[in-house]
């Protein structure tokens, strides 16, 4: 049972929230920052190749500038020296952005329990999602 | 002078004991008359609770002569301060700055003597045995590095005009190939001078293996160089081998060979298809990528793991290879013939490929022999070293190989000698499976002692070049010291040289076929 414009044109309209709309086209095309490091970043380089294919997400489009993105990647352990540029970055990022700790070292340092690595970014910048992983896999990371 | 090296008393590990006043003077025979043209690193121990030191800090010096199979290595006790070899080998300059950073040893006559790995507001020199390891320091600000860029300039006499722009190169940036910054000063598009900051992905490798046991460090190699991770580990797990005194049987020395150049091919496969990227040329990469996805999941099946094997252990590895395995190394190989022989289809005979890469990045093969370049990087400049001929460990002796050479040191002099590696490592890895035979991989006595005390460089030829290990024991379970000697340090100490005097385009290609490996660069 329809109503309004859906019950007149049938199948072929659907309507929505303005919001609902937008956040659908955002979750299709995010455009990731990769802030890539260390191995995990080897791995986000397979997950983007023809293998395993980060353009089935909308996400093949790589930027390379933080103003151009809205999903930043961090891939690799991040270290103190390393921290205020990632706090740079992030400001950088316009609205609106999201983050993935990607791999052990960005969630929790990993196993460099030392005077270098940051034990997890989450420290510095608000993280979305964490995953975890040393370092993670393209498959399941993909599917999160 | 003749008998210099003769009179000098050596140490029950084999190094030559100096004292501070005559480093120079050896330092410069070493060079000048019995060809050590290479100095492969400078390192420290620190012998704070160690009862039979004579001073606190020992530093050692390990250098090669190209043509040698094994090294010379210098040992000069302090208590903090030393003379700088700077003037003798551009080597020296970053060895001796890590040292200063970690050690807090000083080495008067160095032009620029400041941390290197650790950040700029770091206080205490962290590998010092009083260093507790867990004591992070925050850092607020990144260093504007403009004091050293002005010392650049004026080493170039060029005075800071308003022609010049500055701009960085990284930490984060798409075409390092890793956290690396370089500052360059700009006229127009053409680079006047260039500093390199490095430590971006410093993450205590060293300070982590002075705590765990020696099996437990295998983890850790696996993400120093982690696109060729099993050649960290083999380079490791033989380094203690030989301080135990096993070797291992026929089966385990061969599938090490086998695998040990497969990580060679897909590093070399990494460092090309991201290279070609650089220029433009996109379809190498899938080409060159779809290969690797086939070995990864080889040794996915294998290990356990796709990047970040950890197979290898002290004294064979983690188990055998599964049934079938000969047949699916063989179908990679199939796979990386067909993607490179795609990639050079399409570039080998590319008129761009030629502009882009022919006399870019030039560095003549005493430089890069002072710089303390090893591997592809140093054969493409024209000297024929490669530790697998020149000083063969395992069983290299039993295969048949090329080693090629390139003549003017530019990006395609470095860029087809990794293609050709890739082709001789194929035709090694066919030979080792054509004589793998059957048995044990591991050694049998399953309860061998403890290394003793001992200090020993090992080396193996890893995909960059020397890559080698000092290891101090103390005679306990966990090494003493470990120190890493990564073949892309010094590489990327020669950065400047490479770039200063083309253009921003160049400099990337030339970063790029450096091969440099961040994970590696900064331990």
């Amino acid at each position: 049972m329809a109503v309004g414009a859906e019950a007149i044109f049938g199948e072929s309209v659907i309507t929505t929230r303005l919001d609902t709309a937008i956040n659908w086209a955002r979750e299709s095309s995010m455009w990731p920052y990769v802030f890539g490091t260390a191995c995990c970043a080897i791995e986000f380089m397979s997950a983007a190749s023809s293998q395993y294919d980060l353009s089935r997400f909308g996400a093949e489009v790589v930027r390379f500038s933080p103003r151009q993105a809205d999903l930043m990647v961090v891939a690799g352990t991040i270290t103190y020296k390393q921290a205020p540029v990632l706090k740079r970055i992030y400001d950088q990022t316009c609205e609106p952005k999201w983050v993935i700790s990607m791999g052990a070292c960005a969630c929790s340092g990993g196993f460099y329990d030392n005077y270098t690595t940051l034990q997890g970014i989450d420290a510095v910048i608000p993280v979305d999602v964490y995953v975890a992983g040393c370092p993670r896999a393209p498959k399941p990371s993909w599917m999160v | 002078m003749a008998d210099t090296l003769a009179n000098l008393p050596k140490d029950i590990h084999g190094a030559y004991e100096v004292q501070s006043t005559f480093l120079i003077d050896v330092a410069t025979f070493l060079k000048k008359t019995l060809g050590y043209t290479l100095l492969l690193d400078i390192t420290a121990i620190d012998y704070l609770g160690l009862p039979d030191a004579p001073k606190r800090f020992a530093l050692v010096y390990i250098f090669r002569n190209p043509t040698l199979s094994a090294p010379i290595i210098l040992k000069l006790w302090t208590q903090g301060m030393a003379p700088s070899l700077c003037p003798l080998y551009h080597s020296a300059d970053w060895a001796e700055r890590e040292v200063w950073d970690q050690y807090g040893i000083a080495f008067e006559g160095h032009p620029n003597l400041r941390r290197i790995l650790n950040h700029h507001q770091f206080k205490g020199h962290p590998l010092r045995k009083d260093y507790p390891i867990t004591k992070g320091q925050w850092c607020e600000t990144a260093d504007d590095l403009m004091d050293q860029m002005h010392a650049r300039l004026a080493h170039h006499r060029l005075t800071t005009s308003k022609e010049l722009t500055f701009l960085n190169l990284g930490p984060a940036h798409p075409a390092t190939h890793g956290t690396i910054r370089t500052l360059v000063a700009l006229h127009g598009e053409t680079i006047r001078a260039a500093v390199c900051e490095i430590g971006y992905l410093h993450r205590g490798f060293e300070k982590s293996c002075e705590n765990h046991t020696y099996n437990q460090i295998i983890p850790y190699t696996d993400r120093l160089n982690y696109c060729s991770a099993l050649l960290n580990n083999i380079a490791f797990a033989h380094t203690v081998e030989g301080m135990l005194g096993i070797t291992l049987p026929e089966r385990g020395e061969y599938l090490r060979v086998i695998l040990g150049e497969l990580s060679r091919i897909i590093d070399h496969l990494v460092c090309l298809a991201a290279g070609l990227v650089d220029m433009g040329a996109l379809t190498n990469y899938w080409y060159l990528y779809n290969p690797r996805e086939k070995v990864y999941t080889l040794l996915s099946k294998l290990t356990g793991a796709r990047l970040t094997n950890s197979f290898m252990r002290i004294g064979g590895m983690a188990h055998d290879a599964y049934e079938g395995f000969e047949a699916d190394v063989e179908a990679c190989l199939r796979e990386i013939e067909a993607g490179v022989s795609d990639t050079l289809g399409l570039v080998a005979h590319n008129r761009i490929f030629h502009d882009r890469t022919q006399n870019v990045g030039v560095i003549c093969a005493e430089d890069a022999l002072s710089y303390g370049l090893t591997g592809p990087n140093l054969r493409a400049s024209g000297v024929a070293y490669d530790l697998r001929s020149i000083a063969p460990y395992s069983l290299y002796k039993r295969f048949d190989f090329e080693i090629p050479v390139g003549s003017v040191g530019d990006v395609y002099d470095r860029t087809m000698v990794r293609f050709e590696e890739i082709t001789q490592s194929i035709s090694i890895v066919r030979q080792a499976l054509k004589q793998l035979p059957k048995g044990p991989v591991s050694v049998e006595d399953r309860a061998v002692s403890l290394p003793q005390k001992q200090e020993v460089y090992t080396t193996i030829e890893g995909a960059n070049g020397e890559l080698g290990f000092f290891i101090h024991s103390d005679g306990s379970g966990t090494p003493r010291k470990v120190k890493v000697r990564p073949p892309c340090f010094p590489a990327m100490a020669a950065l400047p040289h490479l770039i200063e005097g083309g253009m921003i385009a160049d400099a990337i290609l030339s970063l790029g076929s450096l091969n440099i490996i961040a994970g590696e660069l900064d331990r």
